[in-house]
């Protein structure tokens, strides 16, 4: 079905430009997120760096600070935050394709939840359960906690959802409910045996940050958020499918049930990965799948690249702003992103209307 | 082409379709009619592969229906459920592009333009390709169902098969003649064609034969003379009816006994 793209349609050939502009999109955030900050970077010192790092030119004595704020700091944070983002849009319009509901987002399927209370645990127990080893885990305890928390929330809530072998998108929902509640419930209880610089941590585990980005986390990021980011918009044709109806996208061919688990499964695998590194980014995955509809219309093979695309340009871009507001503090980038996220996507209804 | 052998369908313990058996042959119209609740929209949806039978089953071209791939299924029979809402907003050219899923990655894509024309044409909706489907009334978004439908058969191997559950229940007086003449053409063509129907003086112009089911049962199934047979219509719907000059059924509702 190239085609839903090739009918006569004058406005067609706009929504084929989408991706390239897209990713110009992210390169050009990307790109402001390495030079922008506290301590500005040249484009003399991204070269100069670029050229060392390559082997092509030795660093010129006056850009040594620059290449240090790039290479320590910049690099890791903003390839972090693209990856993070990316995975948060596509999870988000998968999520919406998949309960052909406006309103889900990734927290929707208990893995942000799930991802909480085990951070939170992670936070509260976790020097008291490995001592001394707690602290030299201290990089990896808290994003695995957070990572299998997530994963294993989504599971029992997909577990809970299915009756009889068929998932059914309501009682999914309802399961998904039931979890964050019950999760949430749980981790007030661990913050209640928190002590004061531990309820700090978690609020600003909750609140997100991409601060503690490091080079030695990307490589898995890489991997468990951009894989099934790339999977999940290689199910573009049966999310449209989808768009239907799940028997209509039965009668078109797709195995409904099969590919509702494999989109939890990514979904979730994407948005806990992300979560376990960066804490809870609210707003990315409601309203970025929304912006390129609204944009670009409901195709899929628009939505899932795209959606994961403009999800990286603005957790990048709203990185910039959380560590330059208030500098030299940083705002939680959670907090930015609903700054922006929620009166945005106020503004894109009242002028749009729903539509759905 | 579809088979039904003693089939049968429960939901809460209650038996919505009981022990029915029919075929539906390519090249002709199969009209289904019954009152309500009688287990029409039941019998197209097991036919269709949506439920699980609790007895009997399905056959497709032979072979049961649990035994195919659901890609193969639809590349061969297409379904045109009674309301279809969109998840997201899209145009009706891109919801009558979606029947050509089935044929990405094969030597028939080369046609999913062309289908969807052609579909558009026969569906007498290309003058709504641009609209956004949700601004168009029932009647539109049925044909743009229809439309969507034939676009998935365009390039079917063998004799295709297309269920409708009441395609013609919000169509004015002209376009319900237009669907069921496009019906009739169809089965000329070779497509085995079953339909729900409410009016059954539809299924007296469309039908080659007529299935009539009551509380779950076939009560008949045969040529329109033997299913709309005036004896069962009483019973099926506790009213008598009339023939009336020059071929049509008027049901006596003053008459109504219960």
């Amino acid at each position: 079905m190239s085609l839903a793209l090739a009918t006569a349609s004058p406005r067609a050939r706009g929504r084929v430009a989408m991706l390239p502009l897209g990713a110009a999109l992210l390169a050009a955030a990307m790109l402001a997120g390495v030079l922008l900050g506290p301590a500005p970077v040249t484009m003399g010192g991204l070269t100069a760096t670029v050229l060392d790092v390559l082997g092509i030119a030795p660093l010129p004595a006056e850009y040594v600070r620059d290449a240090a704020v790039l290479g320590v700091i910049r690099a890791p944070r903003v390839l972090m935050a693209a990856l993070v983002g990316a995975g948060l849009g596509a999870a988000g319009a998968a999520m919406q394709g998949l309960f052909r509901n406006p309103l889900a987002d990734p927290g929707l399927i208990g893995v942000s939840g799930g991802a909480a209370l085990a951070a939170v645990t992670a936070i509260v127990l976790g020097s008291s359960i490995f001592g001394a080893a707690a602290g030299v885990m201290g990089l990896w305890l808290l994003p695995v906690a957070a990572f299998v928390g997530g994963l294993l929330a989504t599971l029992m809530m997909a577990r809970l959802g299915t009756v009889q072998g068929v998932a059914g998108v309501a009682t999914l929902l309802l399961a998904g409910v039931a979890v964050n509640a019950l999760a949430g419930a749980l981790t007030g209880v661990m913050i209640f045996m928190a002590d004061d610089r531990q309820v700090r941590d978690i609020t600003f585990w909750t609140l997100g940050s991409l601060a503690g980005s490091r080079w030695a986390h990307l490589p898995v990021v890489a991997v468990l958020v951009g894989l099934p980011t790339l999977a999940l918009c290689a199910l573009a044709r049966p999310f449209n499918a989808l768009l239907l109806g799940e028997a209509e996208a039965f009668h078109l061919g797709v195995r409904v049930e099969s590919v509702k688990r494999l989109a939890l499964t990514l979904a979730a695998v994407a948005v806990a990965a992300g979560v376990a590194f960066t804490g809870l980014i609210g707003f990315v995955g409601l309203v970025v799948p929304h912006l390129v509809r609204l944009g670009f219309g409901a195709d899929h093979r628009l939505v899932l690249p795209g959606a994961a695309l403009l999800g990286g340009t603005l957790l990048v871009l709203a990185d910039l702003l959380a560590r330059s507001l208030a500098a030299p503090a940083e705002l939680p980038v959670g907090v930015v992103t609903a700054l922006l996220g929620a009166p945005f996507f106020l503004w894109l209804l009242r002028r749009r209307g729903m539509g759905a | 082409m579809i088979g039904a052998d003693s089939v049968t369908v429960r939901a809460g313990g209650r038996a919505l379709l009981a022990d029915v058996s029919l075929t539906l042959n390519p090249g002709e119209v199969l009209a289904v009619v019954g009152p309500n609740g009688a287990g029409k929209s039941t019998l197209l949806r097991a036919l269709a592969g949506d439920l699980a039978v609790a007895a009997g089953q399905v056959r497709v071209e032979g072979r049961a229906l649990r035994d195919w791939r659901p890609i193969d299924l639809a590349r061969r029979r297409a379904v045109v459920s009674q309301h279809v809402a969109l998840g997201f907003p899209m145009r009706a050219a891109e919801v009558i592009a979606l029947g050509r899923l089935p044929w990405h990655a094969t030597a028939q894509m080369a046609r999913d333009e062309a289908a969807v024309t052609l579909a558009m044409e026969q569906a007498g909706v290309a003058h709504l390709a641009e609209r956004a489907y949700a601004t168009l009334s029932g009647g539109e978004r049925q044909r743009v169902q229809v439309a969507r439908a034939l676009a998935q058969l365009d390039g079917a191997a063998a004799p295709a098969a297309l269920l409708l559950d009441e395609p013609t229940a919000s169509l004015d007086a002209g376009h319900r003649g237009q669907l069921l003449r496009l019906l009739r053409r169809l089965a000329r063509q070779g497509t085995a064609v079953l339909a729900v129907l409410h009016d059954l003086n539809e299924a007296d112009f469309v039908a080659d034969r007529v299935a009539m089911l009551i509380d779950g049962r076939l009560a008949a199934c045969g040529g329109v003379a033997e299913a709309l047979d005036p004896t069962l219509l009483q019973r099926a719907y506790g009213l008598p009816f009339r023939m009336v000059a020059g071929g049509g059924l008027l049901p006596d509702f003053a008459a109504g006994g219960r």
